[in-house]
């Protein structure tokens, strides 16, 4: 038999449904590659019991014609989605042994499709990172290595975990929460296809909050058509999320025509960054190349607060987070370090259950909104994503999608960015002014680095418009017909 | 505008996390850094500008006046690190 | 009439506002879907919204801003169509989100009037500065394990309205009159059942002193009063407490403060009060709340009629004295009793006995309007039996008083007890005729001119007949045949 692993969701849905194999089998393909990919640390909790438990359903789901859009997909679960039963740690030792007694909306509606869980995916701490080395769990390694050397590659992050999983083949699909890039530079820097939908499109509920106006659920899978039928399985509306957007949940397959002829895609100057790398110029020009033979008519756009979109996302994110965080307190579920006071054990709970990052930045929020700093700190930084927003919202009165890089560079190696939490931040310089207006993105593969490492483009839409930026993925993603597969050293 | 220790430290207490002195510095210049990169957003003219409150154009949406939830004391306490008899248990506060 | 300290040096000049929390009469939390009934086990009334379990969203209750809009309306207050949630951040062992969801730039109402109720029918305005959603903490129990302090979320995410009012009292006794009359408001509205001992009311008080006609004095606060008694007592400490300071050149720091109702006292929270820094912003869970003018209008067409309407209207068209409206219309289920009490009947006569026998009836057999054996419709039926002739009004307070021992009906124990009174001139003659014949010596000292023994000789006449002759009858009888 073929290796199962292999497959795309479209394609073991199409075979499932098919009975060339079943759930059963499918899902225990998943266990043994997930089994000998622990090297990879792309797992918090495995739960290969409740996998197969829910691949037996699937075969009789299956068997009596009723399978849903993600029926006997083993999938992973970004640790940060609440899971009833299962351990729940955003990869914080903050919430030791926390168990959720109920079940996060975007993974319920993935079980009600029929999807199995292989486990709980590693990330940063409470996704706040964007090289998986926050985890209190262990930093998550990248399948991919540079062709010269076997130094150990970062995923990128926050997903780190989900981009790990379904880039060595041990998931055909996972969960992936994007705050200001989170799913679309960890899917880049593995060679995936990631997307982040619109702000409102998946309900929050029962998801960790990092920044609330900014988190948003999304898929991470192998093909374009793989994040199209997942994303219809993780979405809709919840009337328990009071952002949530009570819309249609429309049939992304159908999406993919394959025909952008007379498609605007504009092309933003300001990504055009000093000193960007000619990599990373030479893949959005070849980007750029493909649509227009694909018949799509390329524009030059301007989004002239792009610069300000980092400064302005570190002091929303962190603000936030500094309130969201706030819960953590030793009282009700997580850890607890016992004090001489009830102030005390605040104090030294949250020092020892928060790492570094997640202090500082609950620091930097917690100072941005304080007496006398607000007006200079939060409001401006608000004020400003609304001139970024409304860049975004004149620059589609001209254009229907945007073209851009995901990130600034290759996967880099551990360590690498060193102490300047600065330098880690520009990761996202491309990936946050999107997330700033709420916008739908994608990232796929469409090339390789000097390197042998995979490189990413984003393509932009309109609010609620998944449909067409999920079409021009599709036909970006036929041109660059991205093949290349990690060598699986991890199996050694 | 730049944090002293006495800021840091003062900030630290508002969030209840413990610093120790001695990490007090270094922690000022991470949080300096940040801050002073973060000053070129007062480039931007933001005159008339409405601070960004929500993505979605939408309305608040209301829920009934129903009691749909609760009723579960022991899921409640089930995490907890403390609880008696169905509390949440902490150290005691002397009010 | 305002508090006047005086000191050694000169006169102080008391200035209290008020902060009343009221908790909104809903059947389920602000923002989750839990109950709000008081007196429950401990965390059964919780979600995992309301324990702040991670990934916990709230979405707001339709019955908290319909109660807020009408509570702004009963108060004449501006009502903003658009409003928006805060974030309050804190840490407290009963405050599980790590904040509590408040409004703080945009309430939800503006500014409004209270027209407060003081001696001698002596009314004053007082401003609201606003109203605002919130949610209410949870409970810590310090005194119920040794080591530990407990905590129940029952109350955690039950919604509140707090309602400020201007600097504008300047007594306790106004204070006092306050917090009645809002309480009164806020019942008649049915937005809050103000039951303060359950603490579904209780005020935050703030106190400075000033020499009259000064500006504002530095303040101090004093949190969570849960009696109209408390209120007063901590101003009048607190007031005094405050003059002491300045008389002697010291300066008044502004703070919190604790009041001691057990000791009578207040005292510094300072060791408590650690910068506060609350870095409210706008609740990212939460868009702002808006509706639009019909909402408003919708709300204010079902508006009940509220005490100093209902006082206006007893005045003018009942013909009620001041005072007695005002006793009458302060608490609505008096008002309610009363109303259907004078319905079609005479209603100064109703006045008096819902004010007299009712309440002093009430008041012996320690019952309330709700648990009341008497019936405002059995109560009228004794009116009516007055009104008739059919006893007389000392008979009837008897006849009123066995009605709240047994339940029996006023004209089952008339019957009864053979107590109908007597009108018939006959009868009633005789009975004087016998009075006046066992009574030759005071006879004839009424006829020297001793006019006071009519009286005794009434009185006699009523025992003689046992007190069911009827006293107009009697009176006219009586005189002619003692004048001879």
């Amino acid at each position: 038999m073929t290796d199962l692993t292999k497959l795309t969701i479209a394609e073991a849905r199409d075979g499932l449904k098919a009975s060339k194999f079943s759930a059963r089998e499918l899902t225990a393909a998943h266990i043994t590659a997930m089994d000998s990919a622990r090297g990879l640390n792309a797992f918090i909790t495995e739960t290969p019991e409740k996998a197969v438990e829910a691949a037996t359903k699937s075969d009789e789901k299956l068997a009596n014609g009723e399978a849903g859009l993600m029926e006997g997909i083993p999938i992973a679960i970004k640790d940060l989605f609440c899971t009833k039963g299962t351990l729940t740690t955003a990869a914080s030792h903050i919430l030791d042994g926390f168990t959720p007694e109920y079940e996060s909306t975007v993974s319920a509606n993935l079980w009600t499709e029929g999807a199995v869980m292989l486990g709980k995916a590693n990330l940063d701490e409470f996704a706040m990172g964007s090289s998986n080395e926050t985890s209190y769990y262990g930093n998550v390694v990248n399948p991919w290595r540079r062709k010269k050397d076997d130094q150990p590659l970062v995923p990128g992050g926050s997903s780190g975990g989900s981009a790990s999983a379904v880039s060595s083949n041990i998931a055909m699909g996972a969960t992936g929460t994007d705050t200001g890039g989170s799913i679309r530079q960890p899917a880049a820097f593995t060679g995936i296809v990631g997307m982040k939908p619109t702000y409102g499109r998946c309900s929050r509920w029962g998801t960790v909050a990092f920044a609330s106006s900014l988190d948003q659920a999304g898929p991470m899978t192998r093909t374009v058509r793989d994040t199209a039928i997942m994303l219809e399985a993780m979405a809709g509306f919840d009337a328990k999320d009071s952002t949530s957007v009570d819309m249609e949940v429309p049939n992304f397959e159908a999406a993919l025509t394959g025909d952008i002829r007379g498609l605007k895609v504009g092309i933003p100057k300001e990504y055009r960054l000093d000193g960007m790398s000619e990599e990373i110029a030479a893949l959005w020009e070849q980007g750029i190349e493909w649509l227009k033979s694909a018949g799509a008519e390329i524009v030059e756009i301007s989004l002239p607060h792009t610069k300000y979109a980092l400064p302005a996302y570190y002091i929303i994110a962190p603000a936030e987070a500094s309130s969201n965080l706030a819960r953590y307190d030793g009282v009700r579920y997580g850890l607890r370090v016992e004090g001489d006071s009830l102030d005390d054990m605040y104090s030294r709970t949250r020092a020892a259950g928060f790492g570094h990052e997640v202090q500082r930045r609950i620091l930097i929020g917690t100072y941005a909104l304080s007496a006398g700093y607000y007006d200079a700190y939060y409001l401006k930084a608000q004020k400003v994503r609304a001139r970024i927003a409304e860049d975004f919202k004149e620059a589609y009165k001209t254009v229907d999608t945007i073209l851009t890089p995901t990130a600034p560079s290759a996967a880099f190696a551990f360590g690498e960015k060193g102490d300047d939490p600065l330098e880690m931040y520009l990761n996202d310089v491309f990936t946050v002014p999107a997330s700033l207006a709420g916008l739908p993105g994608i990232s796929l593969p469409t090339g390789l680095s000097a390197d042998g490492l995979p490189l990413g483009l984003q393509i932009l839409g309109r609010p609620f418009d998944e449909e067409t930026v999920i079409r021009t993925a599709g036909v970006l993603e036929e041109a660059a017909n991205f093949t290349a597969k990690p060598d699986a050293w991890w199996r050694g | 505008m730049s944090l002293d220790k006495a800021t840091v430290a003062k900030v630290a207490n508002l969030a209840r996390i413990r610093v120790e002195e001695n990490h007090l510095d270094t922690l000022a210049n991470e949080l300096n850094a940040i801050l002073g990169w973060v000053e070129q957003l007062s480039e931007v003219d933001t005159e008339n500008v409405a601070p960004m409150t929500s993505v979605a154009e939408m309305q608040l949406r209301w829920r009934a006046d129903e009691i749909t939830d609760g009723g579960y004391q022991q899921e409640i306490v089930a995490n907890a690190p403390s609880d008696e008899d169905g509390f949440f248990a902490v150290p005691k506060v002397i009010e | 009439m305002g508090m006047i300290i005086q000191g050694v040096t000169g006169d102080w000049e008391v200035v209290i506002g008020l902060e009343v929390h009221a908790q909104v009469s809903s059947n389920a939390k602000l923002f989750s879907g839990s109950a709000t009934e008081y007196g429950a086990e401990q965390n059964t009334q919780v979600s995992f919204v309301d324990a702040a379990m991670p990934g916990m969203l709230p979405v707001i209750n339709t019955a908290a801003v319909e109660q807020a809009v009408k509570t702004g309306l009963g108060l004449k207050a501006k009502i903003n169509n658009f409003s928006v949630f805060d974030r309050k951040n804190y840490f407290y062992a009963d405050l599980p989100q790590g904040y509590q969801i408040s409004q703080f730039l945009q309430p939800i109402v503006g500014e409004g009037i209270l027209t407060i109720d003081l001696k001698d029918g002596v009314t004053r305005e007082i401003g609201i500065t606003r109203l605002h959603l919130e949610q209410d903490a949870g409970k810590s129990i310090h005194d119920q394990h040794p080591s530990m302090t407990l905590v129940d979320l029952n109350r955690s995410g039950v919604a509140l309205m707090e309602i400020v009012s201007e600097p504008d009292m300047r007594s306790p006794e106004e204070a006092a009159a306050y917090v009645k009359k809002l309480r009164s408001i806020l019942r008649y509205l049915g937005t809050c059942d103000g039951n303060m001992d359950e603490g579904s009311m209780r005020a935050d008080v703030n106190v400075s002193v000033r020499r009259p006609g000064d500006d504002l004095g530095t303040r101090c606060e004093m949190k969570n009063l849960n009696s109209v008694r408390f209120i007063q007592q901590a101003i009048v400490y607190e007031a005094n407490r405050q003059v002491d300071i300045l008389e002697e050149g010291g300066k008044i720091d502004q703070e919190t403060r604790l009041y001691d109702s057990v000791k009578g006292e207040t005292r510094s929270m300072r060791s408590k009060e650690e910068a506060h820094d609350y870095r409210y912003f706008p609740d990212p869970d939460l868009l702002p709340l808006q509706f639009d003018d019909a909402f408003v209008a919708k709300i204010k067409a079902d508006l009940p009629e509220l005490p100093d309407e209902k006082k206006d209207r007893f005045m003018n068209t009942l013909g009620i004295s001041a005072y007695d409206a005002g006793v009458l219309v302060a608490e609505k289920e008096v008002a309610d009793f009363f109303e259907d009490v004078a319905k079609g009947r005479d209603a100064k006569l109703s006045v008096n006995w819902v004010t007299g026998e009712f309440f002093g009836n009430l008041k012996r057999t320690g019952k309330t309007i709700a648990t009341s054996p008497v019936s405002a419709d059995a109560l009228g039926e004794v009116i009516d039996l007055i009104k008739d002739g059919t006893i007389s009004n000392r008979i009837a307070k008897e006849v009123f008083e066995e009605m709240f021992d047994t339940g029996k009906s006023a004209s089952n124990i008339v019957e009864e007890k053979g107590l109908k009174q007597v009108s018939d001139t006959g009868a009633i003659e005789a009975a004087i005729d016998d009075v006046i014949a066992a009574n030759p010596d005071k006879l004839a000292e009424y006829r020297g001119g001793k006019d006071k023994l009519l009286g005794f000789f009434m009185g006699q006449v009523m025992k003689n007949t046992g007190g069911k002759a009827n006293p107009g009858v009697v009176n006219k009888l009586l005189k002619p045949k003692l004048d001879g």
